[in-house]
């Protein structure tokens, strides 16, 4: 009875410190929806009006008409279709174009015969995006004579399942949700603890009949409810501005998050019994949000990364969580078919929490 | 449970590497009296203190805190005791009454009571006015008083204050240490560290600390009356000429400035100390006054701090 009054007088004064202090305030919203906005509009994958120039040593109607379609993808903005193949090198290299194209003279007898290529592109390779577009250009049909026109050619046609339009915030955002949530609850959980260490009061509170899992548990409530804020608040944006989805069941998405914050919690914790100083809690806390962001298959294709990468974004709790709300919001997942990633996180949480619970000890040596 | 002694400790002795903070400490601190710590800093005063209340594990040796052995029992023992920590630490960001409120509920303090109990507290320690302020941005004084007045809001039965007076003015520490009598009337056991000698000076009883080791205790009487040396004072115009003189003596132990007086040890050992201080003076030809006194807690703390002289080589 005593020690939940304890429990409830440490969340009390946490909520109170809390609501006094601004900044921390501010950031539980702000985080959240600049973040979303910066991202929402700004990362987009689909590649438009890439600066193009074109050398065209044939000039006849076949390779005019052939700039035309170029043109007609919007993929490509074309600034000169003049230069010379030196020219275009030049251009690439001092970045003034991405791509360069080059209509070699015979291009007329290359486009019946097939055989040899009848256009070479000049990529900047030194940006994936740009040389993955290039690959899509040359899938760009050549033959615009109907009789010449291989009928034995693959037409593949892609079908995007859960993204038709191919938007990209619906992609990023179910991802971005577990980048906020790492961030905002392993720094919080980590900082008001270090904080408190280190202005003293710790001291000060472990020589009161308090035990340390009160102090944990009291402190840390505060941190999910502030979570579960974030996480309607992005649902609300997500919704209102990128009319991102939530295909699945609401309930089901906010036991993942539960699952995913106390884990980040965890984390919080432990980094907060390592770390001395309010700017260590910081620097170790990014040191976890930079793989997070990385290798968690938010910002690159899970399958496509090395195996060394994939094993380590599999410890992440961010992978799972990731793979979690893409699951429920966009393919109309049940939490019971995603059920491995919860264990996953339930795994995390236990390893964290007691490895935190074994290094915080209510004495100070 | 031992109604005698709040304290009892036996051997105590914490090392933090290869630094022995604390050496094999023998204490015993009677109940209802205020014991002082005296002691330079970095002689081990917060480390004794913070084993005292189980903050700290002893590399050696045991301590009974009220009947409890620490710090294996010293879960018991935290509702019995208040402790004010050097530092301010309470909550800057909350308010006077809130941070009373705070500590009231975290001890448990019975709900119908609190409100009267924090009303006599505000009162008492004169932050009536500051009740609704942030504890942050009062001044070293009121902090101070605020620490107070929840280190002694649960009626512990034991205080330890650990340099409580470093950071406040000597009108707000007159007022704390009137404050502490009050508490020990009452019958709380406290046990203060300092290293001003004016607080040693009002203890009931102390323990003078070097380099983690006791080198004296009892009460401040006791203490001046044994500490094995005469005191000759010396007031001359030319204080460091008068220094120079008296120091080359190889009777003297110490030889203090405090102005233009020296104040001059010579181990008891010594039949004749005035004489010897007279005629060295006359020796150099420099004008003074030389007469014999009584030691005060400062001449104590030299004596038995003063590391053995070293034989000229």
């Amino acid at each position: 009875m005593n020690s939940l009054s304890r429990l409830i007088a440490i969340f009390k004064k946490e909520v109170r410190q809390l609501r006094r202090d601004r900044l921390t305030f501010g950031m539980i919203v702000g985080i959240p929806v600049i973040q979303m906005l910066l991202f929402g509009y700004a990362i987009n994958t689909d590649v438009r009006n890439l600066r193009t120039a074109i050398s065209n040593e044939a000039n006849t109607h076949l390779s005019r008409q052939f700039i035309a379609e170029l043109r007609e993808t919007q993929v490509v903005n074309i600034i000169d279709t003049g230069s010379t193949p030196a020219q275009l090198e030049d251009l690439l290299r001092q970045g003034k174009i991405s791509i360069g194209v080059v209509i070699p003279g015979d291009f007329d007898r290359r486009v019946v015969d097939g055989s040899r290529s009848a256009v070479h592109l000049l990529v900047d390779g030194s940006d994936p995006t740009i040389l993955g577009v290039a690959n899509q250009l040359k899938a760009m049909p050549l033959l615009f004579d109907v009789e010449a026109r291989d009928s034995t050619l693959p037409n593949i046609e892609v079908r995007a399942y859960y993204n038709p339009e191919r938007r990209t915030p619906v992609n990023i955002i179910p991802g971005l949700m577990g980048v906020i949530l790492t961030l905002t609850m392993m720094l919080f959980t980590a900082v008001a603890i270090v904080r408190e260490r280190e202005r003293g009061n710790l001291e000060l509170l472990i020589n009161t009949p308090v035990s340390s899992a009160e102090l944990m548990i009291g402190k840390v409530i505060p941190y999910i409810i502030i979570g579960m804020i974030q996480l309607a608040l992005i649902l609300g944006v997500g919704d209102l501005l990128f009319q991102v989805p939530v295909r699945g069941s609401i309930v089901d998405l906010y036991l993942a998050a539960s699952a995913f914050i106390a884990a980040n919690l965890a984390l919080g914790l432990f980094i907060s019994t390592a770390a001395k100083t309010q700017f260590q809690a910081m620097q170790m806390t990014f040191f976890v949000l930079l793989p997070s962001i990385l290798l968690s298959g938010f910002v690159f294709p899970f399958d496509g990364m090395p195996a060394f990468a994939r094993w380590l974004g599999e410890i992440l709790p961010t992978t799972h969580f990731i793979r979690l709300t893409r699951g429920i919001m966009l393919r109309d997942a049940g939490i019971g078919e995603l059920y491995p990633e919860l264990v996953a996180l339930g795994i995390f949480t236990v390893i964290a929490m007691t490895a935190a619970a074994a290094r915080f000890t209510k004495r100070l040596d | 449970m031992n109604s005698e002694y709040a304290i009892k400790a036996r051997g105590l002795s914490k090392r933090f590497g290869d630094l022995l903070a604390v050496d094999h400490l023998d204490l015993d601190v009677p109940r209802g009296q205020i014991y002082g710590f005296l002691g330079p800093n970095g002689s081990g005063k917060s480390t004794t203190i913070r084993m005292l209340c189980g903050l700290l594990t002893p590399t050696e040796g045991s301590a009974r805190v009220l009947g409890f052995d620490v710090p294996g029992k010293s879960r018991g023992l935290k509702p019995k005791i208040g402790y004010m920590t050097q530092r301010f630490s309470l909550f800057g960001d909350m308010t006077v009454r809130e941070n009373l409120q705070f500590i009231a509920e975290i001890y448990s303090y019975p709900s119908g009571e609190r409100r009267t109990r924090i009303e006599e507290l505000l009162e008492k320690y004169d932050l009536h006015a500051q009740r609704n302020q942030l504890a942050g941005t009062m001044s070293g004084g009121q902090k101070q008083r605020l620490a107070l007045a929840c280190a002694v809001l649960h009626h512990p039965a034991l205080l330890l204050l650990d340099e409580p007076t470093s950071a406040v003015d000597p009108q707000s520490r007159r007022d704390f240490w009137a404050n502490l009598f009050r508490l020990a009337e009452d019958g709380t056991t406290i046990l203060v560290s300092t290293h001003y000698m004016d607080e040693a000076e009002r203890c009931h009883r102390l323990a003078i600390l070097d380099f983690g080791a006791k080198v004296a205790d009892g009460t401040p009487r006791e203490l001046q009356e044994s500490t094995g040396m005469h005191i000759v004072e010396v007031i001359a115009d030319d204080p460091y000429r008068a220094q120079s003189a008296i120091a080359g003596l190889d009777c003297v132990a110490s030889v203090t400035q405090l102005g233009v007086r020296l104040r001059v040890l010579i181990p008891q050992t010594e039949p004749d100390p005035l004489v010897r201080v007279e005629s060295a003076l006359r020796a150099s030809d420099v004008a003074a006054h030389a007469s014999m006194t009584t030691a005060t807690l400062e001449d104590v703390f030299v004596a038995v701090t003063m590391k053995p002289v070293e034989p000229d080589a």
